[in-house]
């Protein structure tokens, strides 16, 4: 017998209770602690040769615009990132004391081992990985479209899979660029690494998957290139349609529910490709494109960097996005593609702006410690931990964001300076950082059921953020980006009603009804959003708030954390 | 500090209060009361402008530009119009308002690309790397709102999404977005302007004191559209987004869909003195079964909308100060494909503007007999935009500042397009 929704609500809220009763309980700890410190051993390297060569490039360029790097950033300030970067959320106050209140020298290093190797953290690393992937490869409205062959939970489903056990970068490029078989969990078949493409094969001679293999794996955008040669692009039109060429046997097909006419959902085949000729010849399969000037070209499967494959069209003779999957695979281009992403998550901005546009025509602002890393990367298996590891334990991921007289202007990306990294440049949380924080500051996490239940309401959530355009090419655009829809959300919306709730067994109500003193409440909540404590002001503040509110000291606790989640330091990662 | 708000205020009052207390200083609220005088005055010289945006690349030789006869026609046959200019028969309403509307059929541009086509068009300028070039909306609303001191809502409104945002302008000037109902999400907050006050005091408190610190931009801008957005949730001027609000007639005479209700909101939005509107209309990428899409959907959709928006502008005499931009990122192929559709094409096609004093019922520029070419002077993003500029009484002069120091002029240096105006 199923239990009935009130029942399953009634053991998610005692559970829930228990929770936050437990989590408030660890919160006497020494006030010392709280002090701004700042662990010393962000300047020893921590003995990881990849760590010291980052520094030491990083301050070069430093060195060459005579600027001083920013003070380092505080324990608190830097497990914050940490968390962010890393679980795609704030670290609850548990989480925040035990990491402040240790004094082992190598914390910091040990922080970024648990996160990243701790089985308890397995989960969370490889849900807000596949979330950041998932939205690269299909984009935030993939899945969501009319008659759509992309089956999001499908690709979730592979990739949380492949992160969850670390597979090797190079084995996912591979996989994702010569998947097989059914998108839809359930389906005879099933690969879920299929619906990266599945949608992008189809329409247009698949231009978009051309155009997007290149852009998300090689860093090489050659969109532009499609109907003529471009000024500012080494690629010619040439390349881009040669490069087309290795998609042309594939073809996306729609499945039915046998017996029913009801779509199951796609499937991505490999098939004989004739070529396009006017009398066709499968041992030559040929293409063609057109020039500005009207004229038509020929075009066969050739990589970006001039390998030819065997031109037949059978697959008996060569499967064309085999080949590419292992060119792909081989490319300097994909380690060093795969770097300049990482890079950018972790420090806002990546060698190159836009960071997938690394072509000759678009120099990166430190080539030497790219092609270092992408070596480095290469030489250890494609384990993009390890890239992880060495970037969030570097020096410059450990600078505080505050300026300096040195670095306010001249390393400031906004004014259209290069990033030169002597500070940590401020950016704002992801929709999905901050729906996860919003749940794990009201320890709303702990009782959340499945990950495909959980899933289901984030994309509900997150859905009132995107417009997709609805082209060929899946534009679209997020409302989530520091306006006034976002302001207003966060003002007034459901989820922060939700965090704010101080209805009986919420979050605020067990903090109100605690035994902890008032000040220990107030300080409860900055840390909980802010991971400091408050200032003497804010302090005072909210001492007035528990004043005017006449001893509901719940109303007052509702107040000032309406005020934190709303606040600039909450949204922005610093 | 002081938290308590003083007895018998009304909620406008109180926000203009807390404007002037020295606990929060936020001086957007500040509502400009004392240029009210001079309202009146603005109104009557105000300019405004709508683009209705057609995402996806519409084919033009389908619709303003046709070829019957050409190997490339397609089906379509051209009508008269009460313009010297024939358009699709599947036009027959905006045939009746094309005195009001001039078709540039000498569009020559160069990106077929949907992202890079879509931002060529709306800002005059090719992707570049290193900057962020501000939209059509934001550099013309940023032009013209000085003429509206009154205004409270945003001065950028798209409907149905869709546009470039703001670039080097900043965030002050990005577009706001809403559905074609008009419906502001999350607008009511249910406490009383007691309760607001103090959580806002709170609120800028810790604001300020992170400002403070001189981490960056991102914190102030963050600040900024805190007081835009209380602006907007306390300002009566919202009542304009409300569509659904227009008689029945209105909403049958624009079309009761998504596009309709977008160009009927247009109208409430520049009578209430928004100066730029962009209202989006896609599903024009039409790779296959081109004609059966354009004649049974989405022309009898834009020919019911754009004409109800132009006659009705014009009826309440305000089509001479606001500018119509018909446009979308690039057109389509004169050759039919293998589907029945056409692909991407960039290289000759048109665009179709109309009232702020520009003339109506031409065209200028032509295409050859088959459409693969233009054969007149070919204009670009930067000459429309001009043109648009000139019509709205925007100095072709104006220079802005891009954050890196480099000067740029408006509309990219674009040309008047003559034929526009004389």
């Amino acid at each position: 017998m199923s239990m009935t929704q009130q029942e399953v609500f009634r053991i998610h809220w005692f559970a829930r209770v228990l929770a936050i009763m437990a989590m408030i309980s660890c919160l006497s700890i020494p006030a010392g602690v709280w002090s701004q410190e700042t662990s010393p051993d962000v300047d020893t390297g921590v003995g990881i040769p990849e760590v010291l060569r980052i520094n030491e490039e990083i301050r070069k360029v430093w060195v060459d615009y005579e600027l001083s790097p920013s003070a380092r950033a505080t324990d608190g300030e830097w497990c914050r990132r940490v968390y962010l970067d890393l679980i795609g959320r704030v670290p609850s106050v548990q989480e925040l004391n035990e990491f402040l209140t240790s004094s082992d020298e190598g914390k910091r290093k040990k922080l970024v081992n648990t996160l990243l190797y701790d089985e308890e953290f397995t989960e969370l690393y490889a849900n807000n990985w596949t979330t950041l992937w998932t939205n690269v490869l299909i984009g935030r409205s993939g899945g969501s479209e009319q008659n759509s062959l992309t089956n999001r939970a499908g690709l979730q489903k592979y990739l949380r899979d492949s992160l969850a056990r670390n597979k090797p970068y190079d084995k996912m490029a591979y996989e994702l660029v010569t998947a097989t078989g059914s998108n839809t969990p359930g389906m005879e078949d099933f690969n879920g690494a299929v619906n990266f493409l599945s949608m992008k094969v189809n329409a247009e001679n698949a231009t978009q998957a051309t155009a997007e293999t290149s852009k998300v794996f090689l860093g090489l955008q050659v969109q532009c290139t499609q109907c003529h040669n471009h000024p500012f692009n080494e690629w010619k039109q040439q390349k881009f349609w040669e490069m087309n060429a290795f998609f042309r046997q594939t073809r996306s097909l729609r499945r039915f529910t046998p017996g029913t006419r009801d779509v199951s959902g796609a499937e991505l085949v490999n098939e004989n490709f004739a070529g396009e000729g006017l009398s066709p010849d499968p041992e030559e399969a040929d293409i063609y494109y057109e020039l500005r000037n009207g004229l038509t070209r020929v075009a066969y499967p050739v990589f970006v960097d001039g390998t030819e494959i065997p031109k037949s069209g059978y697959l008996q003779d060569v499967v064309r996005r085999t080949e590419l999957g292992d060119l792909i695979r081989e490319s300097e281009y994909l380690p060093k593609m795969a770097v300049n992403r990482l890079w950018a998550h972790f420090l806002g901005y990546g060698f190159t702006k836009p960071i997938d546009d690394m072509g000759p025509h678009n120099p990166p602002t430190h080539p030497e410690l790219l092609e270092y890393m992408a070596k480095q990367l290469e030489a250890k298996s494609f384990n993009l931990k390890d890239v992880i590891t060495w970037i969030v334990l570097s020096e410059p991921y450990a600078l505080s964001s505050r300026t300096n007289s040195t670095n306010v202007t001249v390393d400031d990306p906004l004014l259209g300076e290069t990033p030169k990294f002597s500070r940590f440049y401020l950016r704002q949380m992801r929709a999905e950082e901050l729906y996860e924080s919003l749940l794990v500051a009201t320890q709303a996490h702990k009782t959340r059921g499945s990950y495909e239940e959980q899933e289901k309401t984030k994309a509900q959530w997150l859905d009132q953020f995107v417009t997709a355009f609805g082209n060929d090419d899946g534009g679209e655009a997020t409302t989530f980006n520091g306006t006034i829809p976002q302001a207003l959300m966060m003002f007034n919306g459901d989820l922060v009603k939700k965090a704010t709730s101080t209805a009986e067994g919420s979050f605020l109500y067990t903090i109100a009804h605690s035994k902890l003193k008032n000040p220990q409440k107030i300080n409860y909540l900055f840390r909980a959003a802010l991971s400091r404590n408050p200032t003497k002001a804010e302090v005072t503040v909210a001492n007035k708030l528990l004043l005017v509110r006449k001893g509901d000291t719940a109303a007052a606790l509702q107040d000032i954390w309406w005020a934190v989640l709303n606040s600039n330091e909450f949204i922005i990662n610093h | 500090m002081k938290l308590q708000v003083p007895q018998g205020m009304t909620r406008r009052h109180f926000m203009s209060h807390m404007a002037g207390a020295s606990a929060l200083t936020l001086p957007a609220l500040s509502m400009g009361h004392t240029l009210q005088t001079h309202a009146q005055d603005l109104k009557k010289r105000r300019k405004s402008a709508i683009l209705l945006w057609m995402s996806g690349g519409p084919s033009t030789m389908d619709i303003w530009d046709l070829k019957p006869g050409a190997p490339t026609g397609g089906p379509f046959k051209p009508i008269s119009t009460s313009g010297d200019a024939q358009i699709s028969e599947h036009m027959p309403l905006m045939a009746k308002q094309m005195h009001n509307m001039a078709i540039i059929r000498s569009m020559s541009t160069r990106e077929a690309d949907h992202g890079r086509g879509r931002y060529y068009m709306h800002t005059g300028y090719v992707p570049n790397p290193n900057i962020e070039h501000p939209s059509y909306g934001a550099v013309l609303s940023h032009e013209l709102i000085d003429q509206r001191a009154e205004l409270e809502i945003p001065p950028f409104v798209t409907v149905g999404g869709g546009s470039i945002g703001p670039g080097f302008l900043g965030m002050a000037w990005a577009p706001f977005t809403v559905n074609s109902n008009g419906q502001v999400r999350n607008l009511e907050m249910g406490l009383d302007d007691d309760r607001l006050y103090q959580r806002m005091a709170a609120l800028d408190l810790i604001e300020k004191g992170f400002i403070s610190q001189k981490r960056g931009l991102a914190a102030e801008n963050h600040q900024k559209i805190l007081k835009k957005t209380l602006n907007l949730m306390t300002s009566e001027q919202m009542e304009a987004f409300k569509v659904n609000k227009e008689p029945p007639e209105a909403l049958e005479r624009y079309g009761n869909n998504n596009f309709g209700k977008g160009c009927l909101m247009a109208r409430r939005l520049v009578e209430q003195g928004v100066p730029f509107i962009e209202v989006d209309n896609g599903g024009w990428d039409n790779h296959g079964n081109i004609h059966a899409t354009l004649a049974d959907t989405k022309l009898p959709q834009i020919d019911q909308a754009m004409s109800a928006l132009v006659g009705d502008l014009e009826e309440r005499g305000l089509l001479e100060d606001t500018a119509i931009i018909w446009m979308g990122e690039f057109s389509r192929t004169p050759r039919i494909n293998g589907n029945a559709g056409r692909d991407h094409w960039a290289r000759s096609w048109s665009v179709v503007v109309g009232g702020g004093g520009m003339n109506g019922g031409i065209a200028v520029g032509a295409t050859n007999d088959d459409g693969t070419r233009v054969d007149t002077e070919p204009y670009t993003s930067q000459d429309v935009m001009a043109s648009i500029c000139k019509a709205l009484g925007i100095s072709l002069q104006t220079t802005f500042t891009s954050n890196s120091g480099r000067p740029m002029k408006i509309a990219n240096s674009g040309k008047v397009i003559k034929e526009l105006f004389s």
